[in-house]
């Protein structure tokens, strides 16, 4: 009977009967980091979201006369730009090109990317080969150089850059992916998984799943920003955004002729995408702790 | 909920086909060579993992396997759950070959087993009882049953459900682990329940709480274990029949008693003479064998042991010994000293020459 009472006597129940992603998802609450973060990229895209209804001046209409005002100026509180058109207007719109053109590829490529490794490592061998093989092609180039490239060749356009950027970024996830799975499909539980009869889709589904993501998810959170910067870069050599379309990137490139004369309003659009990415990147780590739940 | 247990049912186990008579188990000729790349241009090697081995475990026995690190144990294990392809060889479960007439399915239910490292074994993002509901869901049970049969075992491994269920595997100590993994182990009704140095990991008290509850639940659940450790003393207290290995091969097997109080292959005797006593006036003072195992990408011609055995004549580098019966209790040993007629000068005379 000794036995029993060793092992029966401990423990209050912890984690009453709650789900893993329940347990998560209270941790990350308690995490006043990530919430921060949280409610700064909320609020960029409610703006961006609902920009038309916000009373805002036309982010196209520019003035001669009012160029280039500095911030704090009457009616113009982020001041003007280099054609006279409200910063914060221009701002607050484009938001919605930035984030879109920042934030979906990296959700296509985390989706391709993620499938593609999990498969790769999960099934080896051969599959592996074909896959990682066809991946490092792809590796080889600079990404801003693939993005160029890609662009250029399927013309200039929002859709062409998405698209180019999607293709920069599925070989990287699929390699975080690949060496993910691959660590994890060697674990005793797999096998214990394995052993019990079940077929290779529901043990990716219960017992890979969960184990992998974590990790590419904060990988991919990475790339936003990346991926926002790469944009702004295609939009410059005219493959992305055209004038005078409101974009972070298009907007950083414009002002660019201003930065000694009104540095601080130049600067904007650069603090707009090291506010989103920064933000994304600790939310990213954040979630990474919080779905550690070993802690 | 106590109503709820009491009319639970568990996964049918598979079938009782031949009787006590036929071995739940028949390994014939059981291979695993790896290949090892020897990089671009050079010749391609083999490790001869496991080779050409053979043995019975009857229901309702206990089997152990004993031998040193890399000897082939663990392999043999997984060759036996198929969580590795064999090269040759076959598997038969209750009278069925594995593959022809019992699918790999039906075998994942008959056959199950306990990992060394109870906390690698399980999933850090399930709670206990979603580790073990895993197996009867994945055989067709449904979700609410499966659970309760979930809590049910872990009442059956000493762990109150209301305490464990929902705990996370690294809440909890390694001996309460390692019953989880048991009690995931029995979930699908196994009636053969693989034991790969399913204890060695855990601290001596803990250890024997474990043994005691493997014990206990062979008697309830009428099981039958094949146990692998490299713990001489465990091996002896659990097991009815033992297997000695070295490099890939069985050297000696039979009852257990018989092995340990008659060791016949010098391996065997080399590797219960290295066991620690724990009489202090019977020390063990001389190393009873030097020299590590050779590389088993190369294993010695003919008696792969010949190389450190202090018996070792020409006859042990020609061709392999084979298991020889030395007594009527079934104890077999595969060393020339033992064959009637080899040319050993310790061979007993062969039958031939006696009459």
């Amino acid at each position: 009977m000794t036995a029993m009472t060793d092992t029966a006597l401990q423990a209050a129940p912890s984690h009453a009967a709650r789900g893993y992603w329940a347990t998560v998802g209270r941790r990350i609450i308690r995490d006043k980091v990530s919430m921060i973060c949280a409610a700064i990229l909320l609020l960029i895209l409610f703006g961006a979201l609902f920009a038309p209804w916000l009373g805002l001046a036309d982010p196209y209409q520019g003035s001669m006369i009012r160029r280039l005002r500095h911030i704090g100026t009457p009616n113009y509180p982020l001041g003007t730009d280099e054609l006279g058109r409200d910063m914060l207007a221009r701002l607050i719109y484009g938001g919605r090109l930035s984030l879109l053109i920042g934030i979906l590829p990296v959700i296509l490529a985390f989706v391709i990317g993620t499938s593609l490794g999990l498969v790769a490592g999960y099934v080896g061998g051969k599959v592996n080969t074909a896959i990682m093989r066809t991946v490092d092609v792809f590796y080889a180039f600079p990404s801003v150089l693939l993005a160029i490239a890609i662009s250029g060749a399927l013309g200039a356009g929002i859709v062409n850059s998405i698209v180019s950027l999607t293709i920069v970024f599925v070989p990287q996830i699929t390699r975080v992916a690949e060496s993910v799975t691959t660590g994890v499909r060697n674990a005793d539980f797999v096998e214990a998984a394995r052993a019990s009869g079940a077929d290779a889709f529901t043990i990716m589904r219960v017992h890979m799943l969960g184990n992998v993501l974590g990790t590419i998810f904060v990988y991919a959170t990475g790339l936003i920003s990346v991926s926002m910067i790469l944009a702004a870069g295609l939009s410059f050599l005219g493959l992305g955004t055209k004038p005078p379309e409101p974009e972070w990137g298009l907007m950083l490139n414009t002002l660019r002729t201003a930065i000694y004369v009104n540095p601080w309003v130049a600067a904007l659009p650069g603090a707009m995408i090291f506010a989103v990415s920064i933000c994304f990147n600790l939310l990213s780590d954040g979630m990474r702790s919080a779905m550690d739940i070993r802690n | 909920m106590t109503e709820i247990i009491e009319t639970l049912d568990m996964l049918e186990p598979l079938p009782d086909i031949g009787g006590a008579a036929q071995p739940l188990l028949r390994v014939d000729g059981l291979t695993k060579h790896f290949p090892v790349r020897g990089g671009l241009f050079a010749k391609s090697k083999t490790v001869r993992a496991v080779d050409n081995v053979s043995f019975d475990i009857a229901k309702g026995e206990t089997v152990g396997i004993v031998g040193e690190s890399g000897c082939g144990k663990s392999t043999t294990a997984r060759l036996l759950m198929h969580l590795m392809e064999r090269n040759s060889g076959d598997i038969i479960y209750d009278g069925r070959a594995v593959g022809r007439e019992l699918s790999l399915r039906e075998l994942r239910r008959g056959m199950q087993m306990v990992f060394q490292d109870s906390y690698a074994s399980l999933n850090p993002r399930l709670t206990i009882e979603e580790s073990i509901a895993f197996g009867p869901k994945v055989h067709g049970m449904a979700e609410n049953a499966s659970r309760a049969l979930a809590r049910e075992l872990l009442g059956k491994v000493g762990l109150r459900p209301e305490n464990f269920a929902n705990r996370y595997p690294h809440e909890i100590s390694g001996g309460q682990r390692q019953r989880v993994n048991i009690a995931r182990a029995l979930a699908l009704s196994p009636r053969l329940v693989i034991l790969d140095e399913a204890v060695s990991a855990l601290d001596k008290s803990v250890e024997a709480q474990v043994l005691n509850l493997l014990v206990d639940l062979k008697r309830e659940f009428g099981l039958t274990y094949l146990f692998i450790s490299h713990d001489l003393n465990v091996v002896r207290y659990i097991s009815d029949r033992v297997l000695v290995m070295y490099l890939g091969e069985v050297v000696e097997l039979g009852p257990v008693d018989d092995v340990w109080d008659k060791p016949a292959h010098p391996y065997t005797r080399a590797l219960l003479a290295a066991m620690p006593s724990s009489d202090p006036d019977n020390r063990t003072q001389t190393p009873p064998i030097t020299g590590d195992p050779p590389n088993p990408i190369d294993p010695p011609s003919g008696c792969r042991f010949h190389t450190r055995c202090p018996f070792a004549e020409a006859v042990c580098s020609g061709e392999s010994p084979k298991l020889t019966q030395i007594d009527a209790a079934g104890h077999q040993v595969a060393c020339y000293m033992f064959i009637p007629g080899a040319t050993h000068s310790k061979a007993p005379p062969s039958e031939t020459s006696l009459s």
